[in-house]
């Protein structure tokens, strides 16, 4: 059995690329032929994927602000919050952006620099 | 034990303005940059300590001859109700001030250690979903983004280097791997813990010259030895060619590609201060007061790489270390020496 963080890989990635809200059984059924596609031993365990196994990774989703649960209906359908694009986005902002603790969590190669400077060093790089 | 408390305060008073300034203005510690860490941690370590020191050694001046002695004195009356009269005012203002600082200090370490962690697990969580694992390298992931940009997020066993499509593309192996060798550096030498204890400095004491300066030297010297690492493996070349590509953005990448056809030989001959006078030394040495933190960093690092002096010789550097060593003796020493000769 994958593990619940390949799981959630799994599951975003299907909610991504499927655009639309799923219930967590189409969400497994999706799983086990994605699994099996690949043709190898972990796909013969991919059938075995519970439901249950499915909603705890959703629940966790939910909790890390990734997935949200259209409620009201039953069972409930499961959507990813903002699309993979904008995520990548949020975390390059983070990466790139001037939060004055930015430079504690991370460390970046280079740090910002300004136009004139990067002017000078593209400069630079057509001299080398 | 009156007179110990003025040293301290002079002691205090001096590692927190004219020394920093001194030291920030210097142009060797890029040469030694180790030892220049080791004498920013004893001035910000002897400064937190000098100022405390003052105010308690202050405070407890009139019931005992020394710090045991007084701290005994105190805990007599705030546990068995000793009586308080020998305290006036200003003594019990000393000790407030300094019992309020030493909490504050340890507070703000403690809450800047929880935001960074919280900020970190954050982003490896989003990673673990966004980013693929690496072919080239162990415990480094690529996410697809078209600057070229390349961090690492510290976390023990979870540490991670992160690389975008942008810079794979723009760089040629060597300068990634220069790129790589850089950022583990940074994993390998715990830099984070440092940026964690000066960016916590500098949040608690935010109007102390001190402790901004001493933040910017520790984020540039961290970045030297970090090149120092890099340039064991890798030609000094490269490491400059990849830190232009990645510095001049998302266009970086065309350059890149225009000028990968050139050969070594050309790159060896544009790391030699000599190759192209002027040009890039005019542009380079400019920090201004405009010019942010990190950019001057990035300046600074260059502008090392291009004309590189010799290491400092082993003498001063024993001399800095020596220095540093007593900086965080003194204020120990005023503080307990006289309780044990007394």
């Amino acid at each position: 059995m994958a593990s619940l963080g390949e799981l959630e890989r799994a599951v975003m990635d299907l909610l991504w690329a499927g655009h639309e809200a799923a219930t967590a059984n189409t969400l497994r059924d999706r799983l086990a032929t994605t699994t099996e596609a690949k043709g190898d031993a972990a796909g013969h365990e991919g059938k075995e994927l519970a439901v249950t196994t499915v909603l705890t990774v959703l629940s966790r989703l939910e909790k890390k602000g990734l997935v949200e649960r259209e409620r009201g209906m039953r069972p409930h359908r499961y959507q990813a919050v903002s699309s993979r694009e904008d995520h990548t986005a949020e975390l390059m902002h983070e990466v790139l952006g001037s939060a004055p603790d930015r430079e504690a969590v991370l460390a970046r190669f280079i740090g910002s620099v300004t136009d004139s400077e990067a002017e000078t060093l593209r400069k630079l790089l057509g001299h080398i | 034990m009156f007179w110990t408390s003025y040293l301290l305060a002079v002691l205090a008073i001096v590692l927190a303005w004219p020394v920093p300034i001194l030291l920030s203005r210097a142009s060797w510690p890029a040469r030694s940059p180790f030892t220049a860490m080791l004498l920013w941690q004893a001035i910000a370590l002897a400064g937190g300590l000098s100022m405390i020191g003052a105010m308690l050694v202050y405070g407890l001046e009139p019931i005992g001859d020394n710090l045991i002695s007084g701290l005994r004195g105190l805990a007599d009356m705030v546990l068995f109700n000793a009586p308080t009269t020998a305290l006036g005012f200003w003594h019990l203002f000393a000790l407030s001030a300094a019992a309020l600082l030493t909490a504050h200090l340890v507070f703000t370490l403690l809450l800047t250690y929880y935001k960074i962690e919280r900020q970190r697990r954050r982003h490896r969580e989003l990673l673990a979903l966004l980013a693929a694992p690496s072919v080239d390298a162990a415990r480094t992931v690529v996410i697809s983004h078209d600057s070229p940009v390349a961090y690492c997020l510290p976390g023990g066993a979870r540490s991670v280097t992160v690389l975008s499509d942008g810079l794979m593309a723009a760089l040629e192996p060597a300068e990634l791997r220069a790129v790589l060798s850089h950022e583990n550096a940074h994993l390998n030498q715990r830099h984070h813990l440092l940026l964690w204890a000066f960016a916590a400095w500098r949040q608690a004491l935010p109007w102390l010259p001190t402790t901004r300066l001493a933040q910017e030297a520790v984020n540039s010297l961290i970045e030297m030895l970090a090149d120092d690492v890099a340039l064991k493996t890798e030609s000094k070349a490269t490491l400059i060619k990849a830190i232009a590509i990645v510095a001049s953005g998302p266009t970086g990448g065309m350059a890149g590609g225009m000028t990968a056809g050139m050969g070594a030989g050309s790159m060896a001959a544009a790391a030699m201060p000599s190759a192209h006078p002027g040009l890039a030394l005019d542009g380079l040495e400019a920090p201004t007061g405009a010019v942010s933190g990190s950019a001057r960093t990035t300046i600074s690092r260059v502008s090392r790489l291009l004309s590189p002096e010799p290491q400092l010789p082993a003498a001063a550097r024993g001399l800095v270390l020596a220095g540093s060593a007593l900086l965080l003796a003194v204020p120990t020493a005023l503080l307990i020496v006289p309780g044990l000769l007394g």
